[in-house]
């Protein structure tokens, strides 16, 4: 047995690094006095630490963690303390649900933690798992305001403090908010891919069901004009409902209807069945798409003083960028028209690479 | 129509639920979560051992069995969480005054495995200065000062293992240090000759002894030989995830990427070896490629996250390889370099520097090369081109 462990204890130094080591990713929002959380813990840490696998056959089932669910809430959240000022800001777990990371299952517990007052300095001080897994980390991330802080939680760094700034700057807000909706909207390339699919076919008309270049000019750019606002205004429309409270749809549903809306204006230019009225298709998926920037706008915690600030600028800031990449790609759609290659090529071709990447996008 | 049914089915897909990543709740109290990857019985053991230390708080026995026991189940399972346990588990005996020489030998064992070789130096040599005749201190500080590239610092603390030891053990440990500083063709043949003069030795101490002989035989370019060794060291029934490593860059470099899907197939778990795998995957253009290299791409950025740099080595080859970014690979690869030193690690460097066409990044590898007398037909090959491409 001796001899055993020697050679083994010498050899797995430099053998092959194993996947990851235990994780667990806590999100916080302020908002005014209260922090919304959510925190990701993986399943294999809680059943080492509270047991897991009741009926004990190596699999955990989500009625085994159901089970377990008020004994994990307590575990976790008794490892937690966020202080505003020196106050304790007591916790109310207000949910468990599950989710997939990249080394396997989580348990995702959701919950409030309400300040007696909107906080000037906020600590957060963490030891989950650190009497258990010395390696274990808290990857923290803190929005408030339109930022974000980031930081590692272990057994060296268990706290974290953050001031808030007592008046926020309104210029400054809202460029930041402004820099967040040009930056959602090209790294978000479902809205943007979504606009195109409806805008290649802008430069052409349809005469017996064959495509054909526009003979004006001033027709291509109206078709544009209209499908463009036509998006904005709905989009505008539910982005403001929804960011504002009135409206709320679960977000994996929202985020299925804009895929599906990608594929769906792609298709529509292969079948070609709406064309002239494409601007209509604009504003009804528009609205789809208004509340998948509501989702990004509310994860970047909006202080209740800055609601509105925080939507306009978001908003504008989406206008722009969308604005950019049309003005950047509408010479290219106008000049490559007039080929005859553009119809098959760009339209039908373009169009299917377009609806199969939608696709996968959504797997 | 045929468009209909096609938009149809491309909106089914994209609406199924079941395919996006945000937190759900499962439908059915039944659904399988997550699946405990260790064995029933090695569970059952380590509760065994964690209830003993646990009943007698005092006996630091109890203390290291399970330690030990959960470094063994993280070699073997190729999960870092069981070191992460044995930290935890370890850290009360290193805060007594002055803690035993076995609990340093074990804290080092685990800076060791996070590449924090000066911590695990510092255990060491607090350790022997307390039981010099500790056999298994001078072992993990020869394996650390070979990793650093100190081959001489490797073979000083080896020769103690000759009356410490065992004699395959001590064989292995002397013949390495050597055949990395310039004595590769004698080193083999007296590793070699132990090996058969001690043909029943332990399976562990046997299975080191054949890879290192497999890798001696892997630089001096003798391939049919290293085959040989390989499959051997593999005959040996303990899972190694060092052997499956080197044997995997060995038929990646012999064009056998085949042998190397047969050999990985089932280790996805391990950074090292899914990186392996997909090498392998790129050449043979497997459809399993693209989910590979994007778990690769997700593991790495998740340990980065966490501020892990232990993977830099591995995740330089997969920046150069398979995402084609040689730039950022070269900088993974120096930073790799400052922290290790064997073979691969001098090779990444290489490879990257030529690939960014920075062969003068190459420059200082290619001395430290030459210092230490190393013989290794790939790098002699890769170190000429970098003296060529810089003239």
């Amino acid at each position: 047995m001796r001899t055993v462990l020697f050679i083994v204890l010498a050899v797995c130094a430099v053998a092959a690094h194993a996947h990851k080591p235990s994780d667990s990713y806590l999100n916080l929002k302020l908002e005014g006095k209260e922090l919304q959380g959510q925190w990701d813990i993986a399943l294999r840490d809680v059943d080492y630490a509270i047991g897991l696998d009741g009926n004990g056959d190596g699999a955990m089932t989500w009625g085994e963690l159901q089970a377990q669910q008020r004994a994990l809430q307590a575990y976790a959240l008794s490892r937690l303390r966020i202080d505003a000022d020196g106050v304790d800001c007591p916790f109310e777990a207000t949910d468990l649900l599950v989710d997939e990371h990249s080394d396997g299952h989580y348990a995702v517990l959701r919950f409030r933690a309400r300040c007696p007052a909107e906080p000037h300095a906020l600590t957060i001080a963490y030891r989950l798992f650190f009497d258990l897994d010395a390696q274990h980390r808290g990857l923290l991330n803190l929005a408030q305001g339109g930022h974000f802080d980031t930081h590692v939680f272990g057994p060296a760094s268990p706290s974290f403090k953050r001031v808030i700034a007592a008046k926020q700057n309104t210029a400054g807000a809202l460029a930041g908010f402004v820099r967040e909706g040009v930056w959602h909207i090209w790294i978000g390339y479902d809205h943007i891919l979504f606009l195109l699919s409806l805008l290649l076919p802008a430069a052409l008309v349809s005469v017996d069901g064959q495509w054909r270049a526009s003979p004006g000019l001033r027709r291509a750019a109206l078709d544009v004009v209209k499908i463009v606002t036509a998006f904005t205004l709905a989009h505008s429309i539910t982005l403001s409902l929804a960011a504002l409270g009135y409206l709320a749809l679960p977000s994996r549903w929202v985020e299925s209807a804009i895929a599906a809306s990608v594929a769906a204006a792609a298709i529509n230019n292969i079948g070609g069945w709406i064309l002239a009225r494409r601007s209509w298709l604009a504003f009804a998926f528009g609205l789809v798409h208004g509340l998948g920037f509501a989702a990004v706008l509310l994860d970047l915690g909006l202080p209740a003083g800055l609601r509105l600030l925080g939507l306009v600028g978001f908003n504008l800031g989406v206008e722009i960028g969308q604005l950019a990449i049309v003005a950047a790609v509408l010479p290219f759609i106008v000049a490559l028209s007039r080929f005859r290659f553009y119809s098959p090529l760009v339209i039908k071709f373009g169009s299917g690479c377009i609806a199969g990447q939608s696709h996968e996008g959504s797997v | 129509m045929k468009t209909l049914l096609l938009a149809v089915c491309l909106c089914g897909c994209c609406i199924n639920p079941s395919a996006q990543a945000t937190p759900y709740r499962p439908a059915s109290a039944d659904e399988v979560l997550e699946k405990l990857p260790t064995r029933l019985e090695s569970r059952n053991e380590i509760k065994a051992l964690r209830q003993a230390a646990a009943d007698s708080p005092a006996n630091p026995q109890a203390a290291f069995a399970l330690v030990r026991r959960y470094i063994e189940t993280g070699r073997a399972e190729s999960d870092p969480r069981y070191y992460g346990y044995a930290e935890a588990a370890l850290a009360p005996w290193l805060n007594a005054a002055p803690p035993l020489p076995e609990a340093l030998l074990l804290s080092a064992t685990l800076h060791q495995g996070r590449h924090e070789f000066q911590a695990a130096l510092a255990d060491l040599a607090a350790a022997l200065a307390r039981q010099p005749r500790l056999a298994q201190a001078w072992l993990t500080r020869a394996v650390i000062l070979e990793v650093q590239g100190d081959y001489p610092g490797a073979l000083r603390n080896c020769l103690p293992l000759a009356k410490l030891a065992p004699a395959l053990t001590a064989a292995t440990c002397v013949n390495s240090a050597l055949s990395l500083s310039g004595q590769g063709a004698s080193a083999f043949e007296r590793l070699d000759g132990a090996v058969r003069a001690l043909p029943d030795g332990d399976t562990a101490e046997r299975q080191w002894a054949l890879t290192t002989l497999a890798e001696i035989a892997v630089r001096l370019g003798r391939f049919d030989e290293a085959e040989r060794l390989f499959t051997a060291a593999l005959g040996v029934k303990q899972r190694s995830a060092y052997l499956m490593a080197a044997y995997a860059d060995f038929l990646l470099d012999s064009q056998h990427p085949e042998a190397v899907v047969r050999l990985l197939r089932d280790e996805t778990r391990a950074d090292g070896l899914l990186l392996r795998l997909a090498l392998a995957e790129q050449q043979l253009n497997t459809p399993e490629l693209a989910q590979h290299v994007q778990a690769l791409q997700d593991r790495f950025a998740a340990s980065r996250l966490r501020g892990d740099t232990t993977h830099q080595g591995d995740e330089a080859r997969f920046r150069l390889h398979l995402l084609h970014d040689p730039k950022t690979a070269l900088t993974l690869a120096q930073a790799n370099w400052q922290a290790q030193r064997e073979p691969r690690d001098a090779r990444i460097v290489l490879e990257a520097a030529l690939a960014a066409g920075q062969p003068e990044a190459g420059h200082a590898v290619v001395e430290a090369l030459a210092k230490s007398g190393l013989e290794d037909r790939r790098l002699a090959e890769l170190a000429k081109q970098i003296r060529g491409a810089a003239s």
